[in-house]
């Protein structure tokens, strides 16, 4: 467990050299569907600007957790979430808020590919067309940086008005990320990028990972101990809808043997039990 | 246990074999029969003064039925304008926000009933809504019972093809904070198109064959119609009443106009069947 | 108030900075009453069909009333039909419906199960696809066509070889018995058999590929043949949906107009012989709906309407619950 905070509170005073700030802070979330209840007092806090992992065992509410950050949720009627989850200070959960603009600042980049049933350019100026009204060659310009930034201009510049289904499947989760940075997003929440991916186009996702986070906030979920120890900076440890525990990478994969070994059932439902779980430093 | 005896029993499969393939020849000899009878005696009717000329009394040539298939067509267009726009919409209620809700439960439920409806009882109905308030016969009277038979097909194949587009898709534009109304007109139609646009195919070629609405609706007119707001010619009941009449020169034309329709109707269903075919994932 | 975050690191060569978008170019979010709207009016237009669905019997209710008040209950059993001395009855009509419907059953329903025992079971796929939709044009064909044919070729081929026939061989039963005009009620219940058969075999063929093959494959196993399967297994474990399908068939059955109307020779009266002529509550209402002019003669033709409205409905309902059944259980087990 960490002794001070690994991110400073929300509060401009603070320098720069204290340390990243902490881009997202969830405090007791609970989450549930219908009456079945998912997510036990998650508490969290996400470092500005840095890769955030959550890894677990499947069905542990890995991706439920992540999907409640841009209430993507809410789609789905029996869905509930209580709590607070705070975005640069401000609780995205309360319903006043804006929930275009919310969805602007967090990208999202999903397990399976999935591009629109239009052209690459659509694909990636869609999201551009519902926030900004822009001239026909800005659209072009910030669609080409989106691309370069998603290491998939070269592949594609000359045949933007093919479908974006014509690509190949690691192409197309690039083609999904392009479409999320377009947009100028603070945070990307990234649910399993590269588990329906070869691992040619998974080591070139994990590159464009460590590229990303100096420009944007970046929480991803995987499965994969390895890619999380290859990307992340810190790691939370979900168990069964709990936070297990949270640390640097470094510590959370040497204290539980990670790349060992699978960990044992047991010791996770002990230390569930023994309510030892990880506490948010207060903020 | 007692074993019957092994060649019994191959009989008994394969006289069923047997059965059930002459079965299958018989549907298909019953369509051929059908088909080549109305090519038959179809084909002799089609001539340039088929396609070009007004009716004329019968045992006076040179009539023809262009009357007739423009008002079908603005028939079939009239109740397609009325029928597709309600459909699509009602068909992305159901898909899209009716989760478990107990009104659209009987809303499906109705559109299957009214599915089985008889036609001519559509008929009726359009008959006691439009023509009796207005006096008089109209192609809207008639257009109105084609597009309630319309209705139910297109609701029903547009809330299936929705609901086979996956979530992910959904929720990969609300990510990017596209409000639901886009996701659902930009994004989730344009996933569905083909199968949207068959089933609208196939609803309107159905309709377009219908008789028995329009016979006391639209009714039907010998003359050249200016507006739906008169009784409008149509090809259907002019087969009917030319079928029925006892003069040959009118059963000719009846069965010219019979090969008309079926060929279109066959042709817009194949059409609609492979020409949109999805391709699986 | 959001701040817009200014991406200030390029990171490596592959891109280049933009400046962040002006707040001049960035559209307000209007979604929450986009969205509200949206879902408002598509809940409007869903509410169309079951509206016309109930007002199509409240108004047929309501114009039969005149002939209901008329001649009471009495109305369904009568076997008068004269617009001279405006008396009407239903009786010759409804019996018309129901015996033709039979007949149409009587043939549709083997034919089915055996069309699609075929494409399901014993053709190969090529075979099963071409023969399938083939039958399924069987529906596009529009019931005008059906009458046109039936008339003109298929009524003559019955007055010409297939009903003397039956009267030589049945002829002792009151079915098979007049002479053989050609049009009647078994020209009708034959047309309508074909008319209806790909609608059954349709969900048959349904029920068939929907049984597991699990369960088929244990009885292949045993040695069975491919017909004590379909007649142990395959038909058991479908009852419901093939009884379904035939609600489905019969419904439309009840309903058919045109190819009825032109050879079942529209004569008000019951006979026993299948040769006779009659007439449905389809047929009646397609022959003289539009030349009825007296009040009460309009409202008996609507009263036969509302008694085919209430049987249809009924079928439908019936139907219904049974394919739901159907498609949910197997559905989950799937």
């Amino acid at each position: 467990m960490m002794e001070q905070a690994h991110c400073r509170p929300n509060m401009p005073s603070y320098f720069e050299t204290m340390g990243p700030r902490c881009k997202i802070s969830v405090r007791n979330l609970n989450f549930f569907y219908g009456d079945q209840q998912a997510l036990f007092d998650n508490n969290l806090d996400i470092a500005e600007r840095r890769v955030t992992a959550i890894i677990g065992p499947s069905g542990c509410g890995k991706s439920t957790h992540l999907r409640i950050y841009n209430r993507i949720f809410e789609l789905y009627p029996d869905y509930r979430a209580t709590g607070e989850v705070f975005l640069d200070g401000q609780n995205v959960l309360d319903h006043s808020q804006d929930l275009m603009e919310l969805r602007r600042r967090l990208g999202m980049v999903f397990q399976r590919p999935i591009p629109f049933p239009l052209t690459i350019f659509e694909n990636v100026s869609f999201g551009l067309r519902q926030h900004y009204r822009l001239s026909r060659s800005a659209m072009a310009d910030r669609v080409e940086a989106a691309l370069k930034g998603a290491a998939l201009w070269k592949e594609v510049k000359d045949r933007l008005h093919r479908p974006g289904t014509s690509l190949s499947g690691g192409q197309q989760q690039r083609l999904c990320i392009a479409r999320a940075i377009v947009v100028e997003p603070e945070v990307l929440l990234m649910d399993e990028p590269c588990s329906a991916i070869d691992p040619v186009g998974t080591l070139k996702i994990e590159e464009l990972i460590t590229e990303l986070k100096s420009r944007y906030t970046i929480v991803i979920v995987t499965h994969n101990m390895q890619q999380a120890q290859r990307v992340s900076d810190f790691t939370a440890f979900f168990y069964r809808g709990h936070i297990v525990d949270f640390g640097t990478t470094e510590e959370i994969f040497s204290k539980y043997s990670l790349l060992e070994e699978v960990p044992g059932k047991l010791n996770l439902d002990k230390l569930l039990s023994s309510k030892r779980l990880y506490v948010a430093p207060l903020s | 246990m007692k074993r019957r005896p092994a060649r019994g029993r191959r009989v008994t499969n394969t006289l069923v074999t047997v059965w059930a393939a002459g079965s299958a020849v018989l549907g298909i000899a019953i369509l051929f029969w059908i088909i080549s009878v109305v090519v038959g005696r179809g084909v002799g009717a089609l001539n340039l003064t088929f396609f070009t000329h007004l009716p004329t009394p019968p045992g006076v040539l040179g009539g023809g039925l262009i009357n007739a298939m423009a008002g079908t067509l603005a028939l079939t267009l009239a109740a397609t304008l009325l029928a597709v726009p309600l459909g699509l919409m009602a068909g992305v209620y159901l898909a899209e926000f009716s989760e478990g809700s107990r009104a659209a439960d009987f809303s499906r439920f109705s559109a299957n009933v009214l599915m089985g409806m008889p036609s001519i009882i559509v008929g009726v109905f359009a008959y006691t809504l439009v023509v009796v308030p207005l006096g008089h016969f109209s192609g809207y009277a008639g257009a109105l019972a084609l597009a309630i038979l319309m209705l139910p097909v297109i609701t029903r194949t547009t809330e299936d093809m929705l609901r086979l587009v996956p979530n992910t898709l959904r929720e990969s534009a609300l990510a990017l904070g596209a409000p639901r109304w886009k996701v659902t007109l930009a994004i989730v139609f344009r996933a569905a198109k083909s199968g949207l646009i068959t089933g609208v195919l196939l609803a309107v070629a159905r309709v377009s064959g219908e008789t028995a609405p329009l016979l006391f609706t639209a009714l039907n007119s010998p003359y050249w119609f200016h507006s739906l707001g008169e009784p409008t010619p149509n090809l259907t009941v002019t087969i009917f009443n030319y079928a029925m009449s006892p003069y040959p020169d009118w059963q000719q034309q009846a069965w010219g106009a019979s090969l008309l329709i079926t060929t279109g109707i066959l042709a817009v269903t194949l059409m609609a069947r492979f020409a949109f075919r999805e391709k699986k994932p | 108030m959001m701040k817009t975050v200014h991406n200030a690191e390029p990171a490596g060569e592959t891109a280049s900075p933009l400046r962040a978008v002006p707040r001049s170019a960035r559209k307000t979010s209007a979604s929450a009453g986009g969205d509200a709207a949206f879902r408002w009016i598509t809940f409007v237009c869903s509410l169309f069909v079951p509206i016309v669905m109930l007002a199509i019997g409240a108004e047929l209710i309501r114009s039969s009333v005149p002939a209901i008040k008329q001649f009471g209950f009495g109305f369904l059993f009568s076997e008068d039909w004269n617009p001279v001395v405006q008396s009407f009855g239903a009786a010759s009509s409804i019996f018309g419906t129901l015996v033709s419907t039979l007949i149409a059953m009587a043939i549709a329903v083997p034919l089915s199960l055996a069309i699609s025992l075929f494409l399901v079971e014993l053709a190969p796929p090529r075979i099963s696809r071409t023969v399938g939709t083939m039958i399924e044009l069987l529906a596009a064909i529009p019931s005008i066509i059906y009458g046109m044919w039936g008339l003109f070729v298929f009524a003559p081929f019955m007055a010409n070889y297939v009903q003397p026939l039956l009267g030589k061989t049945l002829g002792f039963l009151p079915l098979f018995q007049g002479p053989p005009l050609g049009i009647g009620m078994l020209t009708a219940g034959i047309i309508l058999a074909f008319m209806v058969l790909p609608f059954i075999s349709a969900i048959t063929r349904d029920v068939f590929q929907l049984v597991p093959n699990v369960v088929k494959e244990s009885a292949f196993g045993m040695g069975a043949t491919t017909w004590e399967v379909t007649y142990k297994v395959t038909i058991p474990y479908g009852l419901v949906g093939i009884i379904g399908a035939v609600f489905l068939g019969l419904g439309r059955a009840l309903g058919e107009t045109m190819a009825v109307t032109f050879v079942i020779g529209n004569a008000h009266r019951l006979a026993a012989s299948l040769f006779s002529p009659g007439n449905t509550i389809a047929s009646t209402l397609a022959n003289e709906f539009s030349e009825a002019t007296e009040p009460l003669y309009i409202s008996s033709l609507v009263a036969l309407g509302l008694v085919l409205y209430l049987i249809t409905y009924l079928v439908q309902v019936v139907s219904q619950m049974l394919l739901r059944r159907m498609y949910r259980a197997w559905s989950v087990g799937l």
